[in-house]
């Protein structure tokens, strides 16, 4: 095995692992922690196939922004030191066979197709090309959607502050 | 491409993510956390589109760019949800979603 392998499969194990942490651990706390991991370890796998700047923003959008949003309003909404409850039998039987008979389908499917890797070259994955593709109003170019996202995001951010804003009571008497 | 590494590995490898994503979000009941498992769904969606990218198509970056938009839309979702988890937090004191039926009666 070459490094690039260990390393590979080392990478799964620690985002299966810490994937299955994040949703079975009682402490909302450490699930927000393991959910850090996973996307570290995703965006490791980013840097190995050669997309640094999905992996840079993975970086910095996932685990700067969301993750940090994640932890913030679990210590305003929870005591530290509460535990969840357990999750009801039932839940945990039906969630199991979703889960599991969804896994097992999808993992016979994938693993019996025979995907060929292509062996065109490797195409111009820098930033200026990147910058290019995403204004570009030709064909193959992203600036609708690029332009879409946004106004998207304007508006989400408008309608956080709207939402999360504190509504002064009413002083009619 | 990773050398020596098939694709159907890291496929299922982000099908695990994803699953694990459906368990937590079907058996959580606090708020929070079913929005991280909504964060390990889009993640594994994530990784997917990437790996398809990077081993059948390498001259083209439609994969790169679909990742890049799913991590704003992403990141929007999380920033509404919040507000809305806190806003929840505060007129009933708590982000279970059994608490949360006042549009029911």
């Amino acid at each position: 095995m070459t490094f690039t392998q260990i390393f590979f499969y080392f990478l799964a194990g620690v985002i299966v692992a810490f994937s299955v942490l994040s949703v079975t651990t009682r402490r909302i706390l450490r699930a927000a922690v393991y959910l850090l991991f996973v996307l570290m370890g995703t965006a490791a796998f980013y840097f190995m196939v050669n997309f640094f700047f999905l992996a840079a923003v993975q970086l910095i959008v996932y685990i700067g922004g969301i993750v940090v949003l994640i932890i913030f309003s679990v210590l305003l909404t929870s005591q530290i030191n509460d535990r969840l409850d357990k999750p009801e039998m039932a839940k945990v039987v039906i969630g199991g066979l979703v889960a599991f008979g969804g896994l097992i389908i999808s993992a016979l499917t994938l693993w019996q197709y025979p995907f060929t890797a292509s062996s065109a070259a490797e195409g111009d994955y820098s930033v200026a090309e990147i910058g290019r593709q995403l204004l570009n109003y030709g064909e193959g170019g992203y600036v609708l959607p690029f332009e879409v996202i946004s106004i998207l995001l304007l508006a989400a951010m408008v309608g956080a502050i709207i939402i999360a804003k504190r509504i002064k009571p009413k002083t009619d008497d | 491409m990773i050398e020596g590494v098939p694709l159907s590995h890291i496929l299922v490898v982000s099908s695990i993510m994803f699953f694990v994503g459906v368990y937590g979000f079907v058996t959580r009941k606090n708020l929070l956390t079913m929005l991280i498992s909504t964060e390990l769904i889009l993640n594994a969606v994530n990784i997917n589109f990437v790996a398809f990218n990077r081993y059948l198509y390498p001259d083209k970056m439609e994969g790169h760019f679909f990742s890049l938009f799913i991590i704003a839309i992403a990141a929007a979702e999380a920033a509404v949800a919040i507000a809305i988890f806190i806003s929840l937090y505060r007129n009933l004191k708590s982000i279970d979603v059994e608490d949360v039926d006042s549009l029911k009666h």
